[in-house]
């Protein structure tokens, strides 16, 4: 394979809609305009338009969801494995789009965008918005500015799945087939408890300011705690053991001190939460955690099993056996609920010893099943 | 295992365009044929992994799990027809896997092989080991099969159990059809159509 082949070269693109007077009306009641979208596409469309795979990302995830900005950027998009030209999404065959949340920090609007009302950053004067809410925003870049009126598959892992699971609810005649993976109808309380640790730990921050730092310093502390406790629901019992064991970090003894990190998986933590701090705002950690919170399908739409009635997509669920935080419980519910509803779904346990964030990792299982779930999909419903 | 014998019976037993579920549907090849031959609505169950993804690869849907968890998920009535081909010697509960199959299908169409086949006998007679043929090619310390169970058996199981045997085709070890009346001394493998008997009075 020749290098301007095996990636593809892409750009961050920016749609604003929602102007005063139609802002965009929010479940919580509130109404948000003008809202800028942060957008990035892969691939050619095909004539028919019928090749559009949205992708949605994760908690912490971006518009960059593959490819790289330039040909000598050392750092490609967060699901590089997964997307690009021949390998299983393969933009050689489908046209991804992948946009950032509202809510988020990395080119939507979110809690640090100016509010025009007051000329200063939003801080929490932002609205609550949720996974409804978010998906809204997709729809409205999809049908809208990019004037898809189907798309051949919507696909995402944990809080990605729950927006793909309201995109085929939501618009069951535009989505043709829906992959969640590692994902639930509703966060457990586990997931919850985790969540709202990070949140205090970005409370308990004297910048944090009630929201209101993006004059000074931002809550660093607060939010690096929240993204070690993060890390620590991604990873599993047995991946740590592996990755870290009780190597210590750079040293022959245990220091008997608070100082430097003894252990490699203190420094790993460590230095995972300096490295978010750098790329991420704490106020949208805490929107963006409260979203995942308030989702539960069978609360908002009248049941576990009601709230897929109408869905028309195609499905193939994924989880894996090490994952603790969505537990492969959580799928089977899901798919529970879709088979009562006469939904066509298959559904895959693959073996994990790793913890969630495996989807995000190089797996041939997760590889293969997509890839070959498309190749179905496209075949059959195009 | 090999050839599956009892394909083109089950096949012959559906009508185009019915509703199937297949337990313990291995790689989908059954599915995948009835899919394109029938246009079956296909759903299988499958506890192996390697052999779900392999249904995945074949666009047949799948249940990656148990089966009577599996259908468990399913309303009343939603299949014509729920096949069991050659897994209920395996299965932990057979009755219970039996009726649930009623319950989610109007039908079901079972094979199972036939332990009553005169070699069995004969080898279990002179030999005195625990039997080892052809259909069933394990030792008794590695075989998945947890049941053993003859025609006879299980014509009395399906009667216990509130089924109605509709038909059943019988066949030799060496795939030739084996007479009914002799089914229990000359099949290797029985394939049966079932439905419920007439709702009895509670």
């Amino acid at each position: 394979m020749n290098d301007e082949q095996s990636f593809d070269i892409v750009e961050t693109k920016h749609w604003q809609f929602a102007e005063p007077p139609n802002e965009l009306p929010l479940r919580c009641g509130a109404k948000l305009g003008p809202i800028t979208v942060a957008y990035e596409t892969c691939g050619t469309l095909s004539p028919e338009r019928d090749n559009a795979i949205l992708i949605c990302h994760a908690l912490s995830g971006d518009a960059h969801v593959c490819g790289r900005y330039s040909p000598d950027d050392p750092e490609p998009g967060w699901w590089d494995i997964m997307v690009g030209p021949g390998k299983p999404i393969d933009t050689r065959k489908y046209f991804v789009i992948c946009s950032n949340i509202i809510g988020a920090c990395k080119g939507s609007t979110g809690p640090s965008s100016v509010n025009p009302k007051t000329g200063e950053p939003f801080g929490l004067d932002f609205p609550m918005v949720t996974v409804e809410d978010m998906v809204k925003v997709q729809h409205a870049l999809v049908s809208r500015h990019l004037e898809l009126d189907q798309l051949l598959c919507v696909i995402g892992g944990s809080f990605g799945g729950m927006q793909a699971l309201r995109w085929a609810i939501d618009y069951p005649d535009i989505v043709r087939c829906v992959v969640p993976i590692a994902t639930a109808t509703r966060l457990s309380a586990q997931a919850i408890a985790f969540d709202e640790v990070g949140r205090q730990a970005i409370y308990a921050d004297p910048n944090w300011n009630g929201g209101d730092y993006y004059s000074g310093n931002p809550p660093a502390r607060g939010l690096a705690v929240a993204r070690m406790i993060g890390h620590i629901t991604y990873l599993s019992d047995q991946s740590m053991h592996e990755k870290f064991g009780r190597r210590l970090q750079d040293r022959e003894d245990v220091g008997y001190d608070f100082g430097p990190p003894d252990f490699q998986v203190e420094s790993y933590l460590r230095h995972q939460g300096g490295k978010f701090v750098g790329r991420f705002d704490a106020n949208s950690y805490l929107y963006i955690t409260k979203a995942m919170d308030y989702f539960d399908l069978a609360s908002d739409l009248g049941g576990a099993v009601e709230a897929f009635r109408g869905v028309k997509s195609r499905f193939l669920v994924v989880s894996f056996t090490g994952d603790w935080l969505f537990p492969t419980y959580q799928s089977r519910e899901l798919v529970r609920a879709l088979q009562a509803n006469g939904v066509r779904v298959s559904f895959c346990e693959l073996e994990s010893p790793y913890g969630h964030d495996i989807f995000l990792l190089e797996n041939p299982g997760l590889e293969d099943v997509i890839r070959s779930f498309l190749a179905n999909a496209q075949e059959a419903t195009g | 295992m090999g050839v599956r014998i009892d394909y083109e019976y089950i096949e012959a037993h559906i009508p185009q365009g019915a509703r199937v579920l297949d337990l313990g549907c291995g790689d989908g090849a059954l599915l995948q044929r009835l899919i394109r031959d029938k246009g079956v609505e296909a759903r299988g169950i499958e506890i192996n992994e390697q052999a779900v993804r392999e249904c995945i690869r074949r666009g047949v849907p799948v249940y990656h799990g148990d089966m009577l968890e599996g259908m468990s998920m399913f309303r009343d009535g939603s299949f014509d027809c729920v096949i069991l081909s050659q897994t209920l010697q395996q299965a932990l509960n057979p009755a219970q896997v039996a009726r649930e199959m009623l319950r989610v299908g109007r039908r079901s169409i079972i094979s199972y092989p036939n332990f009553g086949h005169w070699r069995i006998r004969l080898q279990l007679l002179f030999g005195g080991r625990a039997p080892i043929t052809k259909t069933l090619p394990y030792r008794w310390h590695d075989t998945p099969n947890l049941r053993v169970l003859t025609v006879k058996d299980f014509r009395r199981f399906c009667r216990e159990n509130g089924m109605r045997i509709v038909n059943s085709r019988y066949f030799t070890p060496a795939y030739k059809p084996a007479p009914a009346f002799a089914a229990n001394l000359f099949a290797a493998t029985a394939v049966s159509v079932l439905e419920a008997r007439e709702a009895a009075p509670k």
